[in-house]
């Protein structure tokens, strides 16, 4: 039977305020473990929590960029369940009356843009982390907690099950972030956490409109992660119906090592979170003046930034969008086009070479050892012939390695192209010389010969011989 | 007479005329504590030394002739669920038996920017969950009436503390009559705050939403001193109300003649001691004869207050309970041999029977399929409970009732029976479902015993219940009741 899956993603954000949601302890990432805490996000006995405004306001500005609806009326509540990362074992979070409901993101796939709706947006605060001494969870000799997360705000973005594919879900993600991140709410860091996704997913027979039951995924570190677990999972749920199996309502956690996904607990196991407002803090009322000012203040996103990529450079859809996912490479391209004024070689250089070297250092366009005038004095040289290409590359992995200018690479290891011709000739002569049989090849009309002839003279000069001239400079002689 | 028989107004003028000196109190307060504790047994904790370097820093500023507050040099105690940085506060729970705060709480802070000398911490009822101080996981705290008896609670250990001696005014608080019923047993003035007026940073959760901490003093003048200075918005409490505190002394004018008194029938409830009951109407009298027009009133919904505080009070402290797991301080069982099995043996030996019977109730309450027939529904009556005295408060200034329905009873009566504790807060709860102020004075004597009167005023409107209270003390003669404790 042909089945189509049905996936939904609940993600956390954390927001990237100066301080804590409910104290005023730095939210800062790193630090010693256990220096960002004080009484209130220790949950000390006759500690109280205050909301920080400006999570409300960050919350604010991510719900109006997802097109939700801001809640009038939204409150707190408690989510009790115990766990040691949990200095209160109970939650602040929203049930009920969310901060927003109600919007939707548009994702663009093969050339087709579709809609997934998103449930509801609410802020809460995130836990701290336990580091467990030993091999797993379940044999740990003993288990150390750091509590410098403990309290700094998440946001907690539910979609619809509008997805059908793991890339529908990737790109999902993808938009996801670059929205959080143009709204600058959140770095939205997989790596450090501060960006984390559970999907649910279940399968059905293509065509039919009921849904089958669904497993709930956690523990997907990366993008990548998230795609593999949800293929995975679909390919799993289509193997246990087609023995004639029936899925099990579970949570099942994403075992990167293996590959494969494994339950963690049943639906009885479910937690009951016994959910209830919370008496610490007032109720929340939005000042809908604020609202609209929030809306007024919203940043270019995306997909604006995309359509202004296409019309103002012509740069192809795919390029305009890979430059744009990312707030930081959108930046980082818009400087290098204002100095080099190029934007097609801007855009192969940053999805090329630029972007392959990042990711080869699981790094992000904001950590780039290469700052963009550095990046586009480089593209400059070789937009002017002063290197090649070839040795762009080069240079542009010393930069990453060293962080030391394209100039002093340039200079400290003598890669400047060679477009003098004085310099040339003498070795163009001196190939065509040895290559005798080869320029008789040439004159007789094979074409190629001439390309072997470059490759020759590239060999002598290291490289650095301006390919363009000693093209001319052979077409001359032959 | 002694230095502890004396009020805080009366202290304040003697430290300034320089008749004495805070030290001297102090120390005087000490042997008091020395003498009588051991009968009555208040404290949980002394801080004697600490008590003395406040009071001779205190003592320095009155020698110097700088003006000081009216709490200046004052000895005072706090219930031990009030936390002091650096002193330990144990919510008379094995569970924080060892737990030493790191920061005082709001109050606290006020209090000893005013000048006032921390004696020490007292004894309560665990967690504030007790109508008798017997459920301390330490000792029960004695009535100085009668020391065969309780001192009520859960500020038994405030209570008992101001009305021998031990502490010239205490702080309590009060979830559903801790404050009042415990004056009303031992014959002192203990008030509750509307919710919001003091802040609660720093008062160790019971249940957050009714929780409120107030005053217990010998006399209504010294209630409002105490008031003056620990009332007031606190940014580290966000349902501490940011309104303007007036000044409560000024509130203090022994003149109620118009004032309309309503006496809710459903105050009085079935089961109430029939000298209690005669009491109180004997001080409604004298309130008439003052003046005052009383008139018969009804709060057809309050019978249901205390079912409805067993489901909301239990199902906050189950949440604000659950932090007391063992991992960050505290009592810990250490021989477990994993996380859910420490947690596990650390709540069921660190809480005592009444604490883990109303986190159970609590748990229950709130677990889903149970949620609209138990919480939701007791909030909703709550709700109703609340527009009954809105509604009554618009032809009355204030309401007066029983604090207690009745007198001290003996340790054990009524230890082994929960429902009949609950029911020694019959009188009080109400109030605390609406979130309102209300005060206990002393209105006579059952066979020895002191009963209170209560009374019951508008939110945020102490001090019309200040003033009617006053003026009752002022012309009831039972002003400042002294026990005669016979101790060796």
């Amino acid at each position: 039977m042909n089945f189509e899956a049905v996936i939904g993603l609940e993600v956390h954000a954390e927001l990237k305020t100066k301080s804590k949601i409910f104290c005023s302890c730095t939210t800062r990432f790193g630090g010693e473990p256990n220096t960002h805490i004080c009484p209130v996000c220790l949950g000390l006995p006759g500690s109280l929590p205050v909301i920080n405004r400006r999570a409300i306001e960050y919350a604010i500005k991510a719900a109006l960029a997802l097109n939700c609806k801001i809640a009038p009326h939204s409150k707190f509540d408690r989510k009790n369940y115990y766990y040691p990362d949990l200095p209160k074992n109970y939650q602040i979070s929203q049930y009920d009356l969310p901060l927003a409901l109600d919007g939707y993101l548009e994702i663009e796939l093969n050339g087709k843009t579709k809609r997934v709706r998103i449930t509801r947006l609410h802020l809460e605060e995130d836990a701290g982390k336990l580091i467990h001494g030993g091999a797993s969870i379940s044999r740990a000799d003993y288990s150390l907690v750091d509590y410098n997360r403990t309290g700094v705000p998440l946001i907690e973005i539910v979609s619809e099950p509008d997805m059908n594919s793991p890339e529908e879900a990737r790109a999902y993600l993808d938009q996801l972030k670059a929205i959080l991140q143009y709204t600058e709410v959140s770095d939205c860091k997989m790596q450090e956490g501060s960006l984390r996704c559970d999907a649910n997913v279940s399968i059905r027979p293509r065509g039919s409109a009921e849904l089958g039951t669904k497993t709930e995924l956690k523990n997907m570190n990366s993008f990548k992660a998230l795609q593999k677990a949800l293929e995975y999972e679909i390919e799993r749920q289509t193997e246990v119906l087609e023995e004639n199996g029936t899925i099990i309502q579970e949570t099942r956690t994403w075992d990167e090592r293996e590959g494969v996904t494994l339950p963690l607990r049943s639906k009885e196991e479910a937690h009951d979170y016994r959910y209830f407002p919370e008496p610490d803090l007032v109720p929340l009322s939005i000042d809908r003046k604020r609202v609209e000012e929030i809306r007024a203040g919203l940043p270019e996103l995306p997909q604006a930034r995309k359509k202004r990529l296409i019309e103002d450079f012509k740069l192809p859809e795919y390029d305009a969008k890979v430059l744009t996912l990312s707030k930081h490479m959108a930046e980082y391209f818009d400087s290098c086009v204002k100095e080099t004024g190029d934007a097609k070689l801007v855009s192969n250089w940053l999805m090329g070479d630029f972007s392959r070297l990042l990711n080869s250092r699981g790094m992000e366009v904001e950590d780039s050892p290469v700052p963009p005038k550095e990046m586009a004095f480089l593209l400059k040289l070789i937009k002017t012939n002063k290197i090649s290409g070839k040795i762009g590359k080069k240079v542009l992995e010393e930069m990453f390695e060293t962080g030391k200018g394209a100039q002093t690479i340039i200079r400290d290891k003598g890669m400047e192209q060679i477009s003098d011709e004085k310099t040339l000739i003498p070795i163009i002569e001196k190939v065509l010389e040895v290559n005798a049989k080869t320029v008789e090849d040439y004159r007789k009309g094979k074409e190629r010969a001439l390309g072997f002839l470059v490759g020759q003279v590239m060999k002598k000069t290291k490289g650095k011989a301006n390919p363009e001239l000693v093209n001319k400079l052979l077409k001359d002689r032959l | 007479m002694g230095l502890y028989n004396y009020t805080i107004y009366e202290l304040h003028e003697m430290l300034i005329k320089k008749e004495t000196s805070s030290e001297e109190l102090t120390r005087s307060i000490f042997q008091r504590i020395q003498k009588v504790d051991p009968y009555i047994r208040a404290y949980l904790t002394l801080a004697e030394e600490a008590a003395l370097k406040s009071a001779k820093k205190i003592d320095k500023l009155l020698a110097a002739g700088d003006r000081v507050p009216p709490l200046a040099g004052i000895p005072m105690g706090l219930k031990d669920n009030i936390c002091t940085s650096g002193i330990r506060t144990t919510c008379s729970s094995k569970m924080l038996e060892n737990f030493i705060p790191p920061y005082n709480a709001t109050v606290a802070g006020r209090l000893i920017e005013n000048g006032a000398v921390l004696l020490g911490k007292l004894n309560m009822d665990e967690f504030a969950m007790g109508s008798s101080t017997e459920n301390s996981r330490f000792f029960p705290t004695r009535n100085p009436w009668d020391l065969e008896r309780v001192p009520g609670g859960s500020s038994g250990g405030s209570v008992a503390a101001v009305a021998a001696g031990e502490a010239i005014f205490t702080l309590g608080s009060d979830t559903g009559g801790s404050i009042r019923q415990p004056a009303s047993f031992c014959g002192v003035v203990g008030m509750k705050p509307t919710y919001g007026r003091v802040s609660r940073y720093g008062l160790i959760a019971y249940a957050s939403s009714l929780d409120q901490i107030g005053p217990i003093t010998k006399d209504v003048t010294d209630c409002a001193l105490v008031l003056n200075s620990i009332a007031g918005h606190d940014p580290l409490d966000s349902t501490s109300v940011d309104r303007d505190v007036p000044d409560y002394s000024s509130a203090l004018v022994p003149e109620i003649k118009g004032l309309k008194i309503g006496i809710p029938q459903e105050l009085f409830p079935e089961g109430m001691e029939k000298q209690v009951e005669e009491l109180v109407r004997k001080a409604i009298e004298k309130l008439e004869e003052m003046g005052a027009v009383c008139e018969e009133v009804s709060l057809p919904h309050t019978p249901y207050a205390l079912p409805a505080y067993y489901l909301v009070a239990p199902a906050e402290a189950s949440s604000n309970l659950a932090r007391y797991d063992g991992v960050r301080y505290g009592f810990r069982d250490k021989d477990a041999e994993d996380v859910v099995t420490m947690f596990m043996k650390t709540r069921s030996e660190g809480f005592g029977e009444e604490v883990k019977r109303r986190i159970m109730l609590g748990t229950y309450a709130l677990s889903s399929g149970y949620y609209e027939a138990y919480y939701l529904k007791a909030l909703k009556v709550r709700t109703l409970i609340r527009q009954d005295f809105d509604l009554v408060f618009k032809n009355y200034d204030v309401l007066v009732s029983p604090a207690s329905p009745t007198v001290p009873f003996k340790f054990g009566e009524k230890s082994e029976d929960p429902l009949s504790m609950y029911k020694s807060d019959l009188c009080t709860i109400p109030i605390n479902m609406a979130g309102l102020p209300a005060i206990s004075v002393p209105c006579g004597f059952s066979e020895g015993l002191p009963v209170g009167l209560q009374f019951v005023g508008k939110p945020f409107d102490e001090e019309t219940i200040l003033r009617a209270a006053f003026a009752y003390e002022q012309n009831s003669g039972f002003h400042r009741p002294e026990p005669s404790l016979e101790v060796n």
